[in-house]
């Protein structure tokens, strides 16, 4: 199943990819990412998805440059981000519009000016001009009249969405989100997954979502990684995986309790802090 | 025994390292706040917009205590002139006490207490609320953008809070001394205007507020910058700040007034 996917990279190119990237916060924390590879095709809809605290989100801090791999190469449009000084970095984070998982709007600043930030940092346009680009995101987010609220005002659903719009101002090449499903209601959660597909049509964008939401994720996403202890327990595309045999998708896509991610948290055994492990004869 | 001192040396090691290497950051934290605020005078309205905000949040706890220590300073510096039967200089006593010491120190103090706090949760929480990793990763510095802005403010901000209270203050010192008590009213301001010297009171003064506004504001955001982004992180940087820019306060305070007025 891979090979197709393989050949689909080597067609239309790589915008960003990971090669054999190691990575830990700390040299005496245990390792977060363990010779990590992936590949992020340009124009597709790639999913990283795992339990909490796999290594998702550590995945997108990597690709821009928040944290530096310990081995490995990140790359973006075939440069190594771990290598790029200050002023590469904001080259290249230009080019990245990133959702983060609980929105991060400025709570100082209206929905409306939310928007208009990215605009007003980096490009010399007029009021007027950025009036109508702002206003053309927040309609394409549903949001046209709440510009004047601030994100005090809002649901979160809302608020995600505000973010998305401003995520995607500048029309980034390659579009990050973090968990943008997290705490959203039924129909919010909804809204989310069919703009994140219609603007990675939409605007031909690269898109890496991070989740761990299997329904939406796989109604929308053109690849599928699943990490597992810092590496790639799975991968495939969503209707290869849904037929898969191996234990640990099937725990993840069925929501198991119990399987390769075991429900207990590992240490003594029930019997051992029972005190029921010696034998009649002890 | 050996292994008991061995591990408080150990710990002492560890602390003394510690420290250092947070005085170091703070410094290289300090520089990149100097280095990029060059940028600002193209922005100043980032600035401007941040003194309003700063002076707004300490204007009236300023003025009110402004008022009760000038209150306090005519009882207290009349009942001891009026020993030496010299209570026509309690104007002189009252803009010296304020112009020199008690307006830029207890400003500073209010402000920690006051914009310091608010400023270190603010940051504290928009770091909590990863609005500082998003600002980042749409290629905007947010030590240029956020933190540079707020300092100046702090800076410009201090001795004009300073400045009202000392002027609060000495109407304060005048509203007891004169329709209160009954000291000679064009004494009290003709001691004043003929004992207060512009450069050397109300100028050391102001530099000394400068001074205080710069460690204040900077200790707010340093603390709030480096905050744990939890509840528990940004109350512990919030009470941080109070505690360690009160006793820069006092101990620069040492210092300038040693260099300032020792001639």
């Amino acid at each position: 199943m891979h090979d197709n996917y393989n050949m689909q990279i080597n067609t239309s190119g790589n915008l960003a990819a990971l090669e054999n990237v190691t990575f830990s916060y700390a040299p005496q924390d245990r390792n977060i990412l363990e010779g990590l590879s992936m590949s992020f095709p340009k124009g597709k809809l790639t999913a990283v998805m795992g339990g909490s605290g796999c290594g998702k989100t550590t995945v997108l801090r990597l690709l821009g440059g928040q944290v530096k791999a310990n081995t490995g190469k990140v790359l973006f449009e075939e440069e190594d981000v771990g290598q790029l000084d200050n002023q590469g970095l904001i080259r290249i984070r230009r080019k990245m519009g990133m959702l983060f998982q609980f929105g991060a709007l400025f709570t100082d600043m209206s929905v409306f000016e939310n928007v208009a930030f990215p605009l007003r940092e980096h490009t010399p346009l007029d009021e007027s001009s950025i009036t109508d680009l702002v206003m053309l995101k927040l309609n394409a987010v549903g949001l046209r009249n709440a510009r004047d609220l601030m994100p005090s005002q809002i649901s979160g659903g809302m608020a995600r969405r505000v973010a998305f719009a401003r995520a995607v101002a500048l029309d980034p090449p390659l579009i990050m989100y973090d968990e943008p499903f997290a705490g959203l209601d039924p129909i919010a959660l909804g809204v989310t997954a069919r703009l994140i597909k219609e603007m990675n049509n939409a605007l031909g964008a690269t898109s890496i979502l991070v989740t761990h939401d299997v329904p939406e994720t796989f109604e929308i996403a053109d690849y599928v990684y699943f990490i597992a202890n810092g590496k790639i327990a799975a991968e495939g595309t969503p209707s290869d995986l849904m037929q898969s045999n191996d234990l640990f998708v099937r725990q993840f896509i069925d929501a198991q309790p119990d399987g390769p991610v075991p429900f207990h948290y590992p240490g003594k055994s029930l019997k051992e802090d029972f005190g029921l492990s010696r034998t009649k004869h002890d | 025994m050996i292994d008991r001192m061995v591990d408080q040396i150990t710990r002492l090691g560890a602390f003394v390292r510690f420290s250092i290497s947070g005085i170091g950051h703070a410094c290289l934290m300090f520089l990149s706040v100097l280095g990029r605020s060059v940028g600002l005078f193209k922005r100043f309205r980032l600035v401007s917009d941040q003194v309003f905000f700063l002076g707004n949040y300490s204007f009236v706890i300023i003025a009110v205590s402004g008022l009760f220590v000038g209150f306090v300073l005519g009882l207290q510096g009349y009942y001891t002139l009026n020993r030496y039967g010299s209570e026509q200089a309690l104007g002189l006593l009252v803009a010296l006490s304020l112009t020199r010491e008690l307006g830029p120190v207890v400003t500073a103090l209010l402000f920690a207490g006051r914009a310091g706090t608010s400023l270190t949760a603010e940051i504290g929480l928009m770091k909590a609320g990863e609005q500082l990793s998003a600002m980042e990763m749409m290629a905007v510095d947010p030590i240029a953008r956020v933190i540079a802005p707020r300092f100046w403010a702090g800076v410009i901000a201090m001795p004009i809070l300073a400045a009202i209270f000392s002027a609060v203050g000495i109407i304060g010192g005048y509203l007891v001394g004169v329709p209160l008590i009954g000291v000679d009213s064009g004494a009290f301001w003709s001691q004043m205007q003929g004992g207060v010297d512009v450069l050397k009171d109300v100028g050391n003064g102001v530099i000394k507020s400068m001074v205080f506004g710069v460690a204040v504001t900077f200790i707010a955001l340093y603390q709030g910058y480096e905050s744990k982004p939890t509840p528990e992180g940004v109350s512990l940087a919030t009470t941080r700040t109070v505690v360690i820019s009160s006793l820069a306060v006092l101990a620069l305070d040492f210092l300038l007034t040693a260099v300032m007025f020792s001639t």
